[in-house]
């Protein structure tokens, strides 16, 4: 027999592998309203079977956690099983030989500090009080509770248009999302636990692909109110047909000369065609929206001429304007905001860039944006400079590589310190103090100078693209409540305490998110303000969700949608996603696990059918 | 239409059709537990689970539609091996005291685990700890609940109460009082609507045979029963016995037989409540009382802790009058005490009654002279009467038909269909009718406010009586009364006279009736009653010749001095 042999793994430790494979994908879709404690005792559990045995806290600590919890869990404990709790956890944490047993402590710890009121609640009423509330994951986590079952289920059908109808009862723009919605409906998609979550977006974008133009539903009959919106932005818009549907009549005033706000004039043609976008804001128009181009409040209107000649004012106005960075320099000429930049691209016009270094300052998706767009205006180099690492970027992880792919140089562990000018006022470069990462703050990691000479990154353009602003100032001098953030101060159901008849919503009150979030406020000012004028409308579709199918859901892997090679697609601004073919899109629609019948869905229901 | 094939049996159905009802038609009877159609389809025990060719999952057939060219086996080797692993998994978590058990011999869990020849069960027996308050109406078992849902159900989309619920997570998920209270304080209509849609023993009405039991054995007490109309309708179901041997006389008999002294029926003071009903409905209507909102009939007790629970600003909309059990006991605890010459002390009226909330509104308190006591002392379900009767061992066929018993002993078809849906409506707009005009109409005039089918929300009627209109509306089932009272509410309609029966059906659905899992007998049962009225000598209760000598020689006239004493009462938005 050999001295050595290679390492062959058995077939149990490949069985195993396979197991924590299957629970990280199960804690990921883990679904909402689980009691706290409950949860992290089986944690602890599978922290303790990670046990070694060696020391003493760990062997027989985690256990008598286990134990006094399952107390709390049985309603046998009292105020002082918790302060036992807390102590052998501290005692656990502060003495296990290795993070096995300490770190398992602090899951404990975490808890008793974190859902203390949890703990308290289950010792007094002897009983837990949490329950599911919202059986369908991917409906609680779209901000505008789309019927996502619903409309994949009709999509598995081939009713295309009735998919996109389906969808229109909560979201009016489902060509645009289809294309660029950050979809936080797949982050807990049940279908994860079996192999990975549905391609929502993908499907929904097939969905309004095949179906072509659909008619708007009728509207309600006339009820003679007026309503003005400001701002013709995907929430302005989305309002718009709302209260169109609901037989008021909207007029949006719009100081651009396109609708569609940032989906027209940020994000750009080749996420987003225009064509598309414009096939959404056809359906919204054919509702009978009024639009007035041009005019600028305060300038060119008053807010209270507006509450004069209107029934209800709406402002949704968005987050247009950018962030500046504050260091010196920053008035060179060359320096732009992304929200500039993007916008005078998207008008078809902006800086030649041909031949020229680019440096884009941030780690968002509209730096990704702003990155690949100077790529396509013919820059010779385009470089991110940003102060973290890639991991840390908030940028969806297909926009950061897609950038990559094209090209784009990611200058990481970069802060910028000054922007050096050439004699004519020009930028000369950008100087960037060289960073470290450091402690995690906040469930993020830190960064702190690494001690390194700074340096100067040379550029003839540098986009600014740290965040966006709200241009608050017509509407504060029309006496409109304006907050220490600068975003426009409604409460929660859109209105102000004090200026009746005036709703705001959108990027301008919460400051900028994501299309579907201003699509989500659109519902609620909608609603509010048909209640307002005195209505209580209801939205709803007459589309019946199709019967679920019997198959067995065996594990398939997930269609993710093409790309156009890079090389190809980062020399024009056509859109770079290719669609799914239909068999792709057939296969991908029946992977839904149809959570509104299965599971909890068929006993608490899993479908709003109107709001 | 769609082609598939159960247990090799070709069968063709409408799109849409579940699985276990294209079963039915072809006569193969899939095995269920949780299943309630239209209430509780959400696959929840799996005990249904059938499998289909080319599918390696079984599929719930209960909410689960036929799919072209299926091809279902209910039976596979595959169907029976997790079905009866299935049922002994429940087994582990249910009391099988089944010898103990309320529902012994009548639980869905005993049938099917005996249908399944289960013998042992492998498994650790875990079972929920019973922490329930035992002087309530209602009693839930938690060691015997299976969490089939269907009470949650029931209560929620038939009666809109929603007192249950499932609380708490994972592995501690259970069916309880929602909202983590306690009974006392959930708003409970106490309709048992709940009891008679559990598959098992978990939730029951508070028995309390062992206090009539007493009260017989007391040498010093006498003990006087009544029977309510729907009673009749239930009370043989689970004996062998045709209709011309299981009437009203019969059962009679059988209390007689248990030990009852005097044996009553309710029909009597339901004539008497019409009396007393009519006469204050048609002095509220000529007054004018009636133009806004409607007075709402006042015999049900669940209705009652409905309307208390959820619109207490509207219980001066109830009529004044007391229930039939209610003046029944009443009349017996004041007049008939003085003729039989008995201290009002020591007797104990007890009610048979089709109804759980009944046993909370004999709490209602009754002064007389120098009595101070309760109108009825205790109340019984159909079920705990039918549970005496097997104590005392009375075999059903054994029993005759005999009278109840004198001064108290005439009855009328109005009386009779006071059990169902729009009986109450109908008793009274036939005396309203005559006191009104003068003149009796034609019995049957008012037969369109009946319920003869299963309750789709409500019924309304509009009768011209000489000069007057009347418009009235019939409801029962307290989700469709709050549908009602919120029209009412919002002066989408307006009612003058409005009778709500909190259980689906009337009383004859009540959920003090006779238990037959899956099945709803409502509609059966009152159409018994109607036949009962048909058949009567006197069909209107003013001719009731019983009723007729106690006015003139006790209440003088209908709404006088002394009913309001005792025949009327004034509603207390807590208690009764």
């Amino acid at each position: 027999m050999s001295r050595m042999e290679f390492n062959v793994p058995g077939r149990a430790s490949k069985v195993l592998e396979e197991l924590y494979k299957d629970m990280e994908r199960r804690i990921e879709s883990s679904p909402f309203g689980l009691c706290p404690i409950d949860m992290s005792r089986a944690f602890l559990e599978m922290c303790h079977a990670q046990s070694c045995g060696k020391c003493a806290p760990c062997r027989i600590g985690l256990g008598q956690l286990k134990n006094l919890m399952d107390d709390v869990l049985e309603g046998r404990a009292n105020m002082e099983t918790l302060e036992i709790i807390k102590e052998t956890a501290e005692t656990v944490m502060d003495t296990a030989d290795c993070a096995i047993g300490y770190e398992a402590a602090n899951m404990v710890y975490k808890g008793v500090v974190g859902f203390r009121d949890e703990y308290i609640s289950h010792i007094e009423t002897g009983k837990c009080t949490c329950n599911y509330k919202q059986p369908v994951p991917c409906v609680s986590l779209c901000p505008a509770g789309v019927d996502i079952p619903g409309y994949i289920a009709l999509i598995r059908e081939g009713r295309y248009a009735d998919a996109v109808r389906l969808i229109r009862k909560d979201n009016p723009f489902p060509t645009t999302c289809g294309y660029i919605c950050e979809h936080p409906c797949e982050a807990r998609c049940r279908r994860n636990i079996i192999d990975d979550a549905v391609n929502i977006r993908g499907l929904k974008r097939m969905a309004t692909e095949f179906a072509g133009y659909v008619e708007p539903p009728k509207c309600e009959p006339s009820t003679g109110k007026r309503v003005a919106i400001v701002g013709g932005g995907p929430g302005g818009l989305s309002a718009a047909y709302y209260l169109q549907l609901m037989g008021h009549q909207t007029t949006v005033f719009e100081i651009h000369e396109g609708l569609g706000g940032m989906l027209r004039y940020g994000i750009p043609n080749y996420r987003l065609p225009k064509d598309k976008l414009d096939n959404d804001i056809q359906a919204i128009l054919d509702t009978g929206v009024e639009i007035k181009y041009g005019l600028r409040i305060g300038k060119d209107i008053e807010i209270d001429t507006l509450r004069k000649e209107y029934d209800a004012v709406l402002i949704t106005i968005g987050a247009s304007t950018d962030k500046k960075l504050g260091i010196e320099g920053e008035d060179a000429t060359g320096v732009v905001s992304a929200v500039s930049f993007l916008r005078e691209a998207g008008c078809g016009g902006g800086m030649d860039l041909t031949g020229k270094e680019v440096c884009v300052v941030g780690g968002g998706n509209v730096s990704m944006d702003a990155v690949r767009t100077a790529m396509r205006k013919g820059a010779k180099k385009v470089s991110i400079i940003y102060r973290r690492r890639i991991a840390d970027m908030t940028a969806l992880r297909e926009e950061i590589d897609s950038a990559a792919e094209e090209g784009i140089e990611m200058m990481t562990l970069k802060a910028p310190s000054k922007i050096e000018k050439n004699e004519d006022g020009s930028v000369k470069g950008l100087w960037v103090t060289p960073q470290m990462i450091s402690a995690i703050k906040g469930g993020r990691a830190s960064v702190k100078p690494s001690g390194e000479e700074e340096f100067m990154v040379p550029c003839d353009v540098l986009i600014v693209a740290i965040g966006q602003d709200i241009e608050t100032k017509a509407f504060a001098e029309a006496g409109v409540p304006i907050s220490d953030r600068n975003l426009i101060q409604s409460n929660n159901a859109g209105t102000f305490e004090n200026v009746p008849g005036v709703f705001a919503g959108g990027d301008c009150a919460t400051g900028p998110a994501t299309v579907i979030r201003a699509i989500a406020a659109a519902k609620v000012l909608a609603h509010n303000v048909d209640e307002y004028l005195g209505y209580n409308h209801i939205i709803t579709c007459d589309v019946d969700v199709p019967s679920t199918n019997t198959d067995d859901r065996k594990p398939c892997g997930r269609v993710n949608m093409n790309l156009r090679p890079a090389g190809e697609r980062k020399c024009d601004f056509e859109g770079v996603e290719e669609p799914m073919t239909l068999a792709e899109c057939n296969q991908e629609a029946n992977r839904c696990l149809r959570c509104d019948h299965f599971g909890f869905g068929s006993f608490k229901g899993g479908r709003a059918i109107e709001w | 239409m769609v082609n598939l094939t159960i247990d090799n049996i070709q069968v063709s159905v409408p799109e849409g059709t579940t699985i276990m009802e294209a079963a039915a038609q072809v006569g193969v009877d899939i095995p269920k537990l949780c299943f309630l159609k239209e209430i509780n389809e959400i696959g929840a025990c799996r005990v249904c689970v059938v499998e289909v060719e080319g599918k390696d999952k079984l599929i719930a057939s209960c909410n689960n539609v036929v799919e072209e060219g299926m091809v279902v086996y209910t039976n596979s080797a595959k169907v029976r091996k997790h079905r009866k692993t299935i049922v002994r998994l429940i087994l582990s978590h249910h009391d099988c005291n089944c010898s103990s058990c309320v529902r012994n011999q009548n639980c869905a869990l005993q049938t099917i685990a005996k249908d399944l020849n289960i013998l042992m069960v492998p498994y650790k027996k875990e079972i929920s700890d019973n922490n329930w308050d035992r002087s309530f109406p209602l009693i839930k078992e938690a060691s015997k609940c299976i969490d089939c849902m269907r009470c949650i159900n029931v209560c929620e989309k038939v009666q809109a109460m929603n007192v249950w619920d499932l609380l708490g997570t994972g592995s501690r998920t259970q069916v309880s009082v929602s909202g983590n209270r306690v009974i006392r304080d959930a708003d409970c209509a106490l309709c048992g609507q709940c009891i008679t849609h559990c598959p098992v023993g978990a939730l029951r009405e508070r028995d309390d045979t062992t206090d009539v039991w007493h009260a017989i054995e007391d040498e010093t007490k006498v003990t006087v029963v009544q029977v309510a109309p729907a009673v009749r309708t239930a009370w043989a179901e689970n004996y062998e016995l045709d209709e011309a041997h299981s009437t009203m006389g019969h059962m009679a008999d059988a209390l007689k037989r248990i030990g009852f002294d005097y044996v009553f029926d309710t029909t009597f003071s339901a004539d008497l409540t019409i009396m007393e009903e009519g006469t204050e409905f048609i002095s509220r209507f000529t007054s004018g009382d009636t133009a806004d909102m409607p007075m709402f009939t006042s015999c049900c007790p669940g209705w009652l802790r409905m309307l208390k629970a959820k619109y207490p600003n509207l219980v001066g909309r109830l009529s004044t009058a007391k229930s039939p059990q209610q003046m029944f006991g009443a009349v017996i605890k004041s007049f008939f005490a003085e003729k039989i010459g008995v201290k009002p002390e020591n007797i104990v009226t007890v009610s048979i009654m089709p109804c759980v909330a009944k046993k909370e509104e004999s709490t209602m308190e009754l002064f007389h002279e120098e009595y101070a006591g309760h109108d009825v002392d205790i109340v019984l379900t159909t079920r705990e009467l039918n549970r005496m009767m097997a104590t005392a061992h009375i075999a059903p066929e054994s029993l005759e038909k005999i009278q109840c018993d004198d001064i108290m002993h005439d009855i009328t078809g109005a009386g009779v269909i006071f059990g169902a849906s729009g009986g109450v409506m109908e008793a009274a707009l036939r005396s309203a009718h005559y006191l009104i005009t003068g003149q009796n109409p034609d019995p049957e005039t008012f037969k369109d406010v009946r319920s003869t089918r299963e309750v789709e929300g409500y019924k309304e009627a509009e009768y011209h009586i000489g000069d007057a209109v009347v418009k009235a509306a019939v409801v029962s089932g307290l989700g469709n009364a709050e549908k009602l009272i919120e029209k009412c509410l919002a002066h989408e309609v307006h009612y003058d006279f409005v009778e709500v029966m909190a259980c689906p059906g009337g009383c004859v659905g009540g959920g003090g009736q006779p238990i037959h899992d899956g099945e709803e007998l409502a509609t059966p049962r009152g159409a018994k009653l109607y036949e009962l009225d048909r058949n009567e000598k006197y069909r209107f209760s003013h001719e009731n010749p019983d009723v007729q000598k106690l006015y003139e020689n006790y209440f003088e006239k209908p709404n006088s001095h002394k009913s309001h004493m005792l025949l009327h009462t004034s509603h207390k938005v807590e208690g009764f």
